[in-house]
């Protein structure tokens, strides 16, 4: 087994041992970086130098007797975190050449922890999409196809993940951009509870909605990671104080007496056949080991796509007005005036998706139109989180697939309601700001399939658990990548 | 047909917070551009706002004065618009849930007590400042003020006359600066007001088309524009003219309104809940605790200055109208123990000086310590009180102490007898016909000659004195 293909525990373990350095793993996974991306296209950004300075600065302090939970841990980040003066673009034309002159409050803790910066991955432009095709800097593929995309919005740290190019990634979810590309990578994807992981420096997209959460190849470096990143943080007066956890404790308890929720609607028209019998395959096998499993409702379900669109566009509207060619990002090289200024400078910047929900967020946000679309998203928000409310007084947690289908193929999606339907079981858990994780439970068609497991607000833990009883009955997924 | 106004007014004060609304940089005026920002007030990707406790509390006691109700539950709000001083192209304000509602102040008219409604105190950011070159072309932008705490105070229609207006703002003005909520300078923007005003038939009670003005710079421009609007609108209607409802521009120079935008260039704010801050909720012991540590306000000042110090009602309402200036009174009374002497002071030289030099009592060049100095020269016999007054406005041009002043010039009062007694002979020597005069029997006579020996002086001799020797000096010829 070569370095780069070890999960964070096991090389903390060597590295503890003494039986290698920082210096041999970051080597090793860059020069597999060196040798696959070409193929994956997974960074818009590598960082040898500096990742090779950190892997020498960790190692001197291992010497020095120091330790810190990630010391020489090498990771990659999604390119809308920011990062202090390396480029953090959002895969857009617009941010091309913005480099951020401070650390995102995530990756702040990640240098304290020792983490290794390797790169930053690519995504779907400002994290709109679900197939990693909206970048307007590179293509993704899916390292079990290279004809099927990695799924999105965060793809490239999906496909970094599950190529082995880096052991974790740090992505961010809105409405299933860490569960759906986990999903169809076959890594593990953790969506923490609104709240549980500071913002601060993720470029955002919809604010409600979005949190920044875990890659791995193992349901434990998940953990890790987020033992890592979560906690509060002054910086972000959205992020939840007193909540701190030690997330792998008792990860490997199992699973006996816990109650299952499966939401019928999770499980209908919509969801291919393989996939359903896939995770339900998989949920027999968790009743076997002493789950109580049993079916329910989420009634409101249905009006969650709707919603997740109106509020996350009205929201992403707002978010993104600030590109407008006169401080930073991409400007026009002509114009006539102030206005034709903005127009020609976000013509050219954003991209089509980016665009159109521009002016569906513009749209539903417009006197006149607010009461019928915006308000009553929100009325349909409360009723989302009654649904889970009502369903977790009953239920532990609620397991799902994470997405309708298996990794799709390039172009596929065409249009866009089409490709909105892939975040169709992801939505509803942003819209009630709970976590979820999605953790590989078998293959169809030869392709990764997801199962999502939603739980209580600040319940992680459990989430990791049953995550972890799913991964011992899973056996090792790996794509063979050439 | 009779007409009478209809106006109410926005008034936007900035917050005397040490740090910005969202961020920790400084919220003090000037500086090199752009040298009071950071990447959250720049709204730079990624970064987010987080509430100042302190603008908050402020904002809560300006309602408080404000006789508001506080509210228990309130929120932020996005005001979407594209301006290049707005860094994030929104304002984070509130909407429909603001920090205080339903107040009122009250002023005092020729008619009496009237209260004047405040619908909402609301909280929210300033923007930057546009820089336009002087040559056209580009401009540029300063954000040093972008995220300065600010508050609107927004009032109901309740004033009929220019009058009223002005009155209004200078009590508003008075309480924002007696609770330390802002220093209320206009001249420096951290005080702003817009207006609206409409215009209908005396006994009226539906309201008019309203016209909203801007521009407005002073109190004086505020009363101005009313003014204006006022005659331009009741001429309107009295044409049989439809008034249009839009957005006027005061033009200082020319003494008019000019139109800016009609209300269908209105903007559309797409206001929605800024979820990056959660919601203000406010638990009624602190209302209590910001209520309980309001300092004095100026109603309150003014009975103590007329109970306590025994100044006359009219000399306490001008001084306490004027929170720095009742500060510099008051500050003289700590160090001069004769509030009228003082309040003369003030009320005469000091108003005077304000009013000719065009400046506020907050930058007045003379300190409480200076004008008690001067005071104690004029009780000493050092210096007489018609050169006092003269070395008062040398103070006041240059900052000078009073004795520096007396000395350079020369000015210290004669009370040498030996010196008096000599010029007062010189002058009985020189003006016979005078003489001849008052020994005649015209008493007026020495009015001029006592004032031959002030002219001799320069001004500078005991009044008390001369008139002591030329009486003297008189009396021993009219016996001869």
């Amino acid at each position: 087994m070569e370095l780069y293909e070890y999960s964070v525990y096991e090389l903390i373990s060597i590295l503890e041992k003494g039986e290698t350095n920082s210096v041999e793993v970051t080597e090793s996974i860059i020069e597999n970086i060196d040798k696959r991306d070409g193929d994956i296209g997974a960074f818009l950004y590598v960082d040898k130098e500096g990742a090779l300075k950190a892997a020498e600065e960790a190692d001197r302090l291992r010497r020095d007797g120091k330790s810190a939970p990630f010391l020489g841990i090498p990771v990659a980040i999604k390119d809308n975190i920011c990062t202090e003066g390396t480029k953090t673009t959002c895969a857009s034309k617009m941010l091309e050449n913005f480099v951020p002159p401070y650390d995102a409050t995530v990756v702040k803790k990640l240098k304290e922890a020792g983490a290794i910066i390797v790169g930053k991955t690519n995504m779907d432009e400002f994290a709109m999409g679900s197939s990693t095709e909206n970048s307007a800097l590179k293509k993704t593929v899916n390292p079990w196809d290279f004809d099927r995309v990695p799924g999105g919005s965060s793809g490239g740290s999906a496909a970094a993940v599950a190529a082995s190019e880096v052991p974790v990634a740090l992505g961010s979810d809105t409405g299933g951009s860490i569960r759906q590309p986990a999903s169809f990578c076959g890594v593990v994807g953790l969506k923490p509870t609104y709240g549980r992981v500071s913002r601060y420096g993720l470029v955002a997209f919809a604010s409600s909605l979005d949190q920044i959460g875990p890659f791995a190849r193992d349901v434990e470096d998940a953990a890790m990671l987020l033992n890592v990143i979560a906690g509060y943080d002054k910086m972000d007066s959205t992020s939840v104080p007193g909540r701190e956890n030690y997330f792998l404790d008792g990860i490997k308890d199992g699973i006996k007496g816990f109650k299952i929720g499966l939401p019928k609607e999770y499980y209908g028209e919509g969801v291919s056949s393989d996939v359903r019998e896939s995770v339900l395959a998989m949920v027999k096998r968790l009743e076997g080991l002493g789950a109580f499993v049993e079916e329910t409702s989420l009634p409101y379900s249905e009006y969650a796509l709707a919603a997740y669109y109106i509020i996350s566009s009205a929201e992403a509207s707002s978010n993104l007005a600030r590109y407008d060619g006169i401080r930073y990002g991409h400007r026009a090289d002509k114009f006539d005036d102030l206005i034709d200024l903005y127009a020609r400078s976000r013509s050219e910047g954003f991209g089509k998706e980016v665009k159109r929900r521009i002016m569906l967020g513009t749209y539903v946000l417009s006197s006149g139109y607010y009461d019928a679309y915006y308000k009553k998203a929100l009325k349909v928000r409360t009723l989302i989180k009654n649904d889970f409310d009502r369903a977790f007084e009953k239920y532990d947690v609620l397991i799902s697939p994470t997405s309708p289908t298996v990794a799709f193929k390039f172009g596929e999606k065409s249009n866009p309601l089409e490709m909105y339907l892939a975040d169709i079981l992801t939505v509803p858990v942003n819209i009630a700001g709970l976590p979820a994780i999605s953790v590989p439970c078998g293959l169809a068609g030869g392709l990764p399939v997801g199962l999502q497991v939603i739980g209580k607000p600040f319940d992680e833990k459990t989430l990791l658990k049953i995550a972890y009883a799913v991964q011992e009955n899973t056996g090792k997924l790996k794509p063979e990548v050439k | 047909m009779e007409f009478e106004a209809v106006i109410g007014l926005e008034v936007h004060a900035e917050l005397l917070t040490e740090s910005k609304i969202f961020c920790s940089c400084t919220t003090e005026f000037g500086g090199e551009p752009n040298t009071h920002c950071c990447p959250v007030c720049l709204g730079l990707p990624g970064t987010l706002p987080v509430l100042n406790k302190k603008a908050v509390e402020y904002a809560i006691r300006a309602g408080l004065a404000l006789n508001c109700n506080i509210a228990r539950f309130s929120k932020m709000d996005r005001k979407n618009y594209f301006y290049p001083d707005l860094p994030k192209a929104y304002q984070i304000s509130q909407y429909d849930l603001p920090l205080c509602r339903d107040g009122y102040v009250e002023i005092e008219t020729e008619d009496g007590i009237k209260k004047i409604g405040i619908i909402r105190v609301h909280l929210e950011e300033d923007a930057g400042k546009l820089i336009h070159e002087e040559n056209g072309g580009s401009s540029l932008v300063d954000y040093n003020r972008t995220g300065v705490p600010l508050i609107e105070i927004v009032s109901y229609p309740d004033m009929r006359t220019p009058e009223e207006a002005r009155l209004y703002l200078t009590k508003l003005k008075s309480i924002l600066e007696y609770t330390e909520v802002s220093d209320c300078k206009m001249q420096e923007g951290s005080l702003r007001v817009d207006t609206n005003i409409s215009v209908r038939p005396v006994g009226s009670d539906t309201f008019g088309t309203k016209v909203e003005l801007k521009n407005l710079n002073s109190f004086r421009a505020v009363y101005k524009a009313l003014e204006y609007e006022f005659k331009r609108q009741a001429e309107a209607i009295k044409n049989g003219e439809e008034i249009t409802q839009e957005t006027r521009r005061w033009d200082e120079n020319k003494g008019i309104t000019i139109s800016m935008r009609s209300k269908e260039e209105a903007h559309d704010y797409r206001y929605f809940p800024e979820p990056d801050i959660v919601p203000i909720v406010v638990g009624d012991e602190w209302i209590e605790e910001i209520r309980s540590n309001i300092p004095e306000l100026p109603h309150q000042k003014k009975e103590r200055f007329i109970k306590d110090l025994g100044l006359p009602a009219y000399d306490a309402g001008v001084i306490t109208a004027d929170k720095a200036l009742s500060d510099f009174f008051e500050k003289c009374v700590e160090l001069y123990d004769n509030p009228k002497t003082i309040s003369n002071w003030v009320m005469g030289e000091i108003l005077r000086g304000m009013k000719e030099a065009e400046i506020e009592a907050s930058s007045l060049p003379i300190s409480p310590e200076q004008l008690v100095m001067l005071q104690k020269m004029v009780d000493a016999g050092t210096i007489s009180i018609s050169i006092g007054k003269k070395v008062f406005d040398t103070m006041l041009k240059t900052g000078k102490n009073p004795n520096d002043i007396v000395e350079e010039e020369g000015l210290a009062q004669i009370s040498d007898e030996g010196s008096l007694r000599s010029t007062v002979l010189k002058v009985i020597e020189n003006n016979p016909k005078s003489v001849e005069d008052f020994l005649g029997g015209k008493e007026k006579a020495m009015g001029f000659l006592i004032g031959q020996v002030m002219k001799e002086t320069k001004g500078k001799a005991n009044p008390q004195m001369i008139n002591e020797i030329m009486k003297e000096e008189l009396s021993k010829l009219s016996k001869n």
